[in-house]
């Protein structure tokens, strides 16, 4: 883990209110695992004050270049939206524990479920999987067809299911009604995206191997500032840190 | 001669700059980015008697330059502090300065007892100012009588110097001070976070689960940089300043202020090198201001006779 300013190579809108932007630095040497993410701050000035954990999307070594995905929001991801190729941007990273690949042998199957901006991480897992000999199929679910990314890079990899909720593009409804409908079966399931998608699916599959992404609004990043604790199932004090324990849990691990 | 180097009560510090109490957890994750050896002291996580969970999340919400926290004094309790934390720092060359908190009198003076036994504890920073928590905290904190009969309670027990972290959130920070330093205290720690507030825009609630939070970062330091001016002219007890922190300058402006040592908080979160950088950087602006030790620049902003620090050195 380490601090760059790493350079924009690309950067450009995919849907709506969500960019994607490619950076090149020597801070690449240290990203392999799918899932973990990088601490991003969007200017050098004060405000706004904090980094953005952002996730890592694809990871290039040979290029020394790695891609996030981010939705613009607010005031920081708005000034990082406005960052042109061969300016700098402060990384802090990469940060926090990764989806476990060994977690699936070759020849089995992987689901892979993103929501919304959750999406983004299972990109280059999707790509260890298929280079390590898994089956992936991919659930994608987003708000509306506006919102839609990253269909045709998931289908490189396998079969891909894309649902809205309000239905204006693929199947209506949520991730966990295109899996129930078109009965998709899995050795392991990996997702990431929001808490009520992510607990629909551990309740979903109770006896299934499950490994959850979280978000949370954090601090620093790195296990300083307790600002992202989660509690454990079962006890009153016992904790993790989405930062740094996480941010991928094993379901049940702790209480969504 | 070491420029750096300051002596307070129960410290002898290899330069004046420490990560403040709750912004470096007990130096764990900060050990991962460099030498803890290189700080001058750690405050480490405020501890209290049994292990606490703390508040729900979101426990924090950006502001203008700065951060509202409330995290509610989340920590593993005496017990896993004294026999795990501690010794793990025994490692590093760098005195400790255990923050203490309860929520009754009783707690305090149990925790100071035995934290303050600690090899490498060399003095407590008694935190009566924390106002993320219902009971206790600040509420020693606000009453000038109160806060000097805690001080004198823990002073009868601890076996290291007593400095007592100041709430901003009082009407009369000097007559608070006063009434410390009257009750023993070895030194001063301030300012503690500004109580504040942020509210979501799209919801109309607050965005923080507890609703209220402490607000922290370079907002904060114009606050910090008045009341240790004010403070450090009414008390002879050594201050070590907080508040918005984060480059070499601003710990001149705090010494400047009347600061004796300086904590750097919410600046680990942005850049987790802060502290180093700013210990790397001191001497070279003491060269361009023409300053040769760092103690010459306590309290210049008051003191009679101190001018244009430019004297051809």
């Amino acid at each position: 883990m380490k601090r760059e300013h790493m350079t924009v190579v690309r950067h450009e809108q995919i849907a709506k209110n969500i960019y994607e932007i490619t950076l090149s630095g020597h801070l690449v040497e240290e990203m392999n695992a799918p899932g973990q993410f990088v601490h991003v701050k969007v200017t050098s000035q004060t405000a706004p004050l904090l980094r953005r954990p952002l996730s890592l999307c694809r990871i290039d070594q040979d290029a020394s270049e790695c891609t996030l995905i981010y939705r613009k929001v607010g005031i920081g991801t708005t000034l990082l939206s406005e960052k042109r190729p061969g300016e700098t941007v402060d990384v802090l990273g990469p940060l926090g524990n990764g989806f476990p690949l060994d977690a699936v042998e070759k020849g089995q199957r992987a689901l892979l479920v993103g929501g919304g901006i959750g999406v983004p991480p299972l990109y280059e897992l999707a790509k260890q999987l298929v280079e390590k000999g898994v089956i992936v199929t991919n659930v994608l679910g987003f708000q509306t067809k506006d919102a839609v990314f990253y269909e045709q890079e998931f289908s490189m990899f396998g079969e891909t299911y894309v649902a809205t909720v309000d239905g204006s593009y693929g199947m209506k409804g949520f991730v966990t009604d295109v899996i129930d409908q078109r009965g998709i079966s899995f050795d392991v399931l990996y997702a990431c995206g929001p808490k009520p998608m992510l607990k629909a699916l551990e309740q979903a599959f109770p006896h299934k191997e499950v490994y959850l992404s979280l978000e949370e609004r954090m601090g620093c990043g790195i296990g300083a500032c307790f600002a992202c604790v989660c509690r454990v199932p079962d006890s009153e004090t016992a904790y993790k840190k989405v930062c740094s324990d996480g941010p991928v849990f094993k379901a049940g691990e702790v209480v969504l | 001669m070491n420029r750096l180097a300051v002596e307070l009560p129960g410290l002898s510090l290899k330069n004046p700059v420490m990560p403040a109490s709750g912004c470096f957890g007990f130096g764990r994750e900060y050990a991962q980015f460099y030498d803890l050896s290189k700080l001058g002291a750690i405050m480490i996580k405020a501890t209290t008697k049994k292990p606490r969970f703390g508040n729900p999340t979101p426990r924090v919400a950006e502001t203008p330059s700065g951060m509202l926290n409330a995290i509610g004094l989340q920590n593993p309790g005496l017990e896993k502090v004294m026999e795990e934390e501690l010794p793990w720092l025994e490692q590093f060359d760098v005195p400790i300065i255990a923050n203490i908190a309860g929520s009754t009198m009783e707690e305090y003076v149990e925790v100071a007892k035995h934290i303050s036994k600690a090899p490498n504890v060399c003095a407590l920073e008694l935190n009566i100012s924390c106002p993320n928590v219902k009971k206790g905290g600040i509420a020693f904190g606000t009453v000038p009588e109160i806060a000097a009969e805690l001080t004198m309670l823990v002073k009868e027990v601890s076996e290291v110097p007593v400095y007592v972290k100041l709430s901003p959130n009082v009407a009369n920070i000097v007559e608070m001070a006063k009434a410390i330093e009257a009750a023993g205290a070895d030194g001063l720690t301030m300012i503690n976070t500004l109580l504040g507030m942020r509210i979501d825009v799209k919801t109309a609630k607050p965005i923080l689960a507890n609703r209220t939070g402490g607000l922290s970062g370079p907002a904060i330091k114009p606050i910090a940089i008045r009341m240790i001016y004010e403070v450090s002219q009414a008390v002879s007890i050594p201050i070590i300043g907080m508040g918005g922190i984060q480059s070499a300058e601003d710990v001149i402006e705090f010494f400047y202020a009347g600061a004796s040592a300086v904590a750097v908080g919410t600046a680990n979160f942005i850049d987790p090198f802060v502290c180093p950088n700013i210990i790397d950087k001191l001497p070279t602006l003491l060269d361009e201001l023409g300053i040769g030790h760092i103690s010459e620049c306590t309290g210049r902003s008051w003191k009679k006779g101190e001018r244009s620090v430019y004297c051809g050195a």
